[in-house]
C-alpha cells in the first residue's frame, strides 16, 4: 500500500487543447507536460474554466477535431494519443484508460439495464460469451460493494441512489482492468458521507488493480484525503506541482496560497476569508504573454513576475510557475515579504 | 429574544395511487421542527440531501404549504398567510437561492430585478426608488453602469451578489439563504461569505443558511441544527456540536468531512470506519421502530439531542 513504483504510465508533454470560437482557435490547455505513474493518484485541481477537465477529456480523446485542436503529446504504450483516430482510441478507451464523470445519472444510458451497460464494454473489448460477462458483470458490481448485486444488475438508473450510481461508473470505469483511470469530479455530486465512501472505495480498488488515477477536482479536502501528488491548474497552465504533503504545508504559489487561506477552517471563525482579487479572464481575453496571475495580485510590481514565466523546481518533485511567489504576500499584511 | 418562533413545523406531500387515485401514503418531508430566531444571529441548517432542510426554508417563507405547525412573527401567527403586499412577514423574511441564474427573470434588467421588492413592498417615488437601487449596489460592491444589463452577462459569484442585493432591499428582519455558495468556486464562496457578514453586522440581519458543507456552516453560524428524515436530530450552539457532538448521525456526519490535512489522513480514515461501523450495528439505537429520529431532550441549556425515552445514549 501506498507504495508508488518510478515506472511512467502517462507522459503528457506541451499539450495543447484549443477551441475554436470564430474562426480563431483559443488554447484552454496551455503548454501542460505532466507524468502519471503507476499506482499513483495525481490530481489535478483549479477552479471553473480553468481547464482541467479539457485536459481530463483530451487524454481519453472526447473531443471533436473540427472544434478542437488538441497538439503536443500523450504518450501511453509508445502510443501518442493526441494522433490516434477514433477507431483506434476505441480500443484504448474502457480497457486501457477507464473514465468516471462527475454526473452518473446523465453519464448512465436511463433505458438500459444497469447489467447491460456494464456489459456493454465487455463485448466489445473481451471475447466472454453471455454467461460469462454476466458473471463478470456481478462480480464487478461486489467489488465496488454493492451487496445485492444481482438484484441492482437488473434495475434502471433512475432506482438507484447517487451514491450506487457512481459505484456503477465506477464499475464501468474499471471493467477493462484499465491502467490508468481519469475521473472528473467523481463524488462532487455526492454528500459527505457518501463522497468518504467513495473515495475510500477508490482507494482500496486502487490497491488491488495498481492503476494510475488521474483525479479532477475543485475540492481540495479530496485532495487532502486521497491523492498522492497534486498539480494545480490557472487559466489553462499548471501553477504549481508537489506532493500532496508538501503542497499542503509548503504552497509556494500566489494562487494556491490564496486558495488554501480562502477555505474556512476550525481557527478561521468569525474572522474574514481571504479572498482572490478580480476574476478567472475569459478564454478569448487571456493574456498569452507574462504571468497569468498577476492581474489577481495587482499590489505585487510588474517586475517580480518573469516574461515568460516557466516551471521552476524548488524542492523534491515541486515546480513553481514564475518568480513572483517569491515576492509574494497578502495585501493586508504590508511590508511582510515572503510572510 | 426570539422574534420568530417556528412549532412543530410539518410538511407532509401526499402519494396517490390507486384506482381512485387517492391519496395512499404520505412523504414526511418535514416532519416535526421547532426552532426559535433571534436578532442578528445565524442558524445553520445541515443534513444530507433528502433530508427536508429546504423544504423547511420554503416552508417557512410559504414557497411550500405547511401541513401542520405555527409560525410566529412578532407575536403574531403567519403560517400559511396569502401572500400580500401589506404584510410585514413577507416584508421582513427574504430568501437568497442556490442557484441564483435561474431564481433571476432572464428577460428583466438588474434594474428591474432590483426594484421589484421595493416596488412591491416600499412606497418609493422614482427618484427615491433609483437612489435605493444605487445604495444596494453600494452595499453589493457593485458599480452603476450595471443597471442595464441582464442576468446572464455577470458571472455566477456576481449573480450571487445580486442575489443577496435583492434579499435586502426592504430592510429585512430574516434571509433564508438556501446553499448560497454551493455552486461557486472557493475564491468565490469566500468573497460571498464575507459580504453576508458584512452587511450582518450592519444591519443586524438575521440568517437561516442552509447547507451541506459542515466546514462553512462553522464558519458562518452561531447555531446549528443537524437534520435527518425531517426531524432534527441534534441542534445547539456550535461548540456544543462540533466539540460535544452526542447523536451517532452527527458523529458520523463530522467525521466525514474532508480535511486539508494530508498527514493525518490514514488517522482519519481509520476514525472514519470504526464511526461507520458503530453506526451500522447502534444504528436502531437512536431511531424508533420506523426508522423515525426521536423527539429532542435537553442536554444543557442551548444543546438538545435526539434521543428515546429514558436511556442516555450517545458516544
Amino acid at each position: 500500500m501506498g507504495f508508488v513504483s518510478t515506472k511512467e504510465l502517462l507522459t503528457i508533454r506541451n499539450l495543447r487543447t484549443s477551441f475554436r470560437i470564430k474562426d480563431t482557435f483559443y488554447p484552454a490547455v496551455d503548454d501542460v507536460s505532466l507524468t502519471l505513474r503507476k499506482n499513483e493518484i495525481l490530481a489535478i485541481v483549479g477552479e471553473s474554466g480553468c481547464g482541467k477537465s479539457t485536459l481530463a477529456t483530451s487524454i481519453v480523446g472526447l473531443h471533436n477535431s473540427i472544434h478542437t485542436k488538441v497538439e503536443g503529446e500523450i504518450l501511453y504504450n509508445n502510443q501518442n494519443l493526441a494522433n490516434l483516430t477514433e477507431v483506434q482510441f476505441n480500443k484504448l478507451r474502457g480497457n486501457d484508460i477507464g473514465f468516471i464523470f462527475q454526473d452518473p445519472l446523465s453519464a448512465l444510458n436511463p433505458l438500459m439495464r444497469i447489467g447491460e451497460q456494464i456489459a456493454e464494454g465487455l463485448i466489445y473489448h473481451t471475447k466472454l460469451n453471455k454467461k460469462q460477462r454476466e458473471a463478470r458483470v456481478l462480480e464487478l458490481l461486489e467489488q465496488v460493494g454493492i451487496s445485492n448485486a444481482s438484484r441492482v444488475a437488473n434495475q434502471f438508473p433512475h432506482q438507484l441512489s447517487g451514491g450506487m450510481r457512481q459505484r456503477v461508473m465506477i464499475a464501468i470505469a474499471l471493467s477493462g482492468k484499465p491502467a490508468i483511470i481519469v475521473a472528473d469530479e467523481p463524488t462532487t455530486a455526492l454528500d459527505v458521507t457518501i463522497q468518504a465512501q467513495i473515495l475510500d472505495l477508490l482507494k482500496s480498488l486502487q490497491d488491488e488493480i495498481q492503476s494510475g488515477i488521474i483525479l479532477i477536482t475543485h475540492d481540495l479536502g479530496v485532495v487532502a484525503e486521497i491523492a498522492d501528488r497534486v498539480a494545480v491548474m490557472y487559466a489553462g497552465e499548471i501553477i504549481e506541482e508537489a506532493p500532496v504533503i508538501e503542497l499542503f504545508r509548503n504552497p509556494k504559489h500566489p494562487y494556491t496560497r490564496s486558495l488554501l487561506n480562502s477555505i474556512p477552517q476550525t481557527h478561521s471563525e468569525n474572522e474574514k476569508l481571504e479572498i482572490i482579487q478580480g476574476m478567472v479572464p475569459s478564454l478569448m481575453k487571456l493574456p498569452r504573454e507574462g504571468c497569468r496571475f498577476s492581474s489577481r495580485v495587482p499590489w505585487l510590481d510588474e517586475s517580480v513576475h518573469e516574461k515568460n514565466p516557466k516551471l521552476h523546481e524548488v524542492g523534491p518533485g515541486h515546480l513553481v510557475r514564475c518568480t513572483c511567489w517569491q515576492h509574494f504576500y497578502f495585501e493586508d499584511k504590508e511590508g511582510s515579504v515572503n510572510g | 429574544m426570539s422574534f420568530m418562533q417556528v412549532q412543530d413545523l410539518k410538511v407532509h406531500y401526499p402519494i396517490r395511487g390507486g384506482f381512485f387515485n387517492t391519496v395512499v401514503d404520505h412523504v414526511f418531508a418535514v416532519d416535526g421542527v421547532t426552532m426559535e430566531f433571534e436578532r442578528g444571529k445565524t442558524y445553520g441548517l445541515v443534513g444530507e440531501s433528502g433530508s427536508g432542510k429546504s423544504t423547511t426554508g420554503k416552508a417557512m417563507i410559504g414557497l411550500e404549504k405547511i401541513t401542520t405547525g405555527k409560525i410566529i412573527y412578532e407575536g403574531q401567527e403567519v403560517t400559511n398567510q396569502r401572500r400580500n403586499r401589506d404584510s410585514a412577514y413577507n416584508r421582513d423574511i427574504q430568501m437568497i437561492f442556490q442557484d441564483s441564474h435561474s431564481s433571476m427573470n432572464p428577460r428583466k434588467r438588474v434594474l428591474d430585478i432590483l426594484a421589484e421588492p421595493i416596488r412591491n413592498f416600499m412606497k418609493l417615488s422614482p427618484q427615491e426608488e433609483r437612489k435605493r437601487i444605487n445604495e444596494l449596489l453600494a452595499i453589493v460592491g457593485m458599480s452603476e453602469d450595471v443597471l442595464l444589463k441582464y442576468p446572464h452577462e455577470f458571472s455566477g459569484g456576481q449573480k450571487q451578489r445580486l442575489g443577496i442585493a435583492r434579499a435586502v432591499a426592504c430592510n429585512p428582519k430574516m434571509i433564508i439563504a438556501d446553499e448560497p455558495v454551493s455552486a461557486l468556486d472557493l475564491s468565490v464562496q469566500a468573497q460571498v461569505l464575507n459580504f453576508m457578514k458584512e452587511i450582518q453586522e450592519q444591519y443586524g440581519i438575521s440568517y437561516l443558511f442552509i447547507s451541506h458543507d459542515l466546514g462553512v456552516v462553522r464558519h458562518m453560524c452561531d447555531h446549528i441544527s443537524i437534520m435527518y428524515k425531517g426531524r432534527f436530530v441534534e441542534t445547539g450552539k456550535r461548540e456544543d456540536i462540533y466539540s460535544n457532538p452526542q447523536h451517532i448521525y452527527t458523529n458520523r456526519l463530522l467525521s466525514a468531512i474532508p480535511n486539508i490535512e494530508p498527514e493525518t489522513r490514514l488517522e482519519r480514515k481509520i476514525e472514519r470506519q470504526k464511526v461507520e461501523a458503530i453506526y451500522q450495528q447502534e444504528q436502531h439505537k437512536y431511531y424508533d421502530e420506523q426508522g423515525k429520529v426521536y423527539p429532542l431532550k435537553a442536554i444543557s441549556e442551548s444543546h438538545k439531542v435526539a434521543m428515546a425515552g429514558t436511556e442516555k445514549g450517545g458516544l
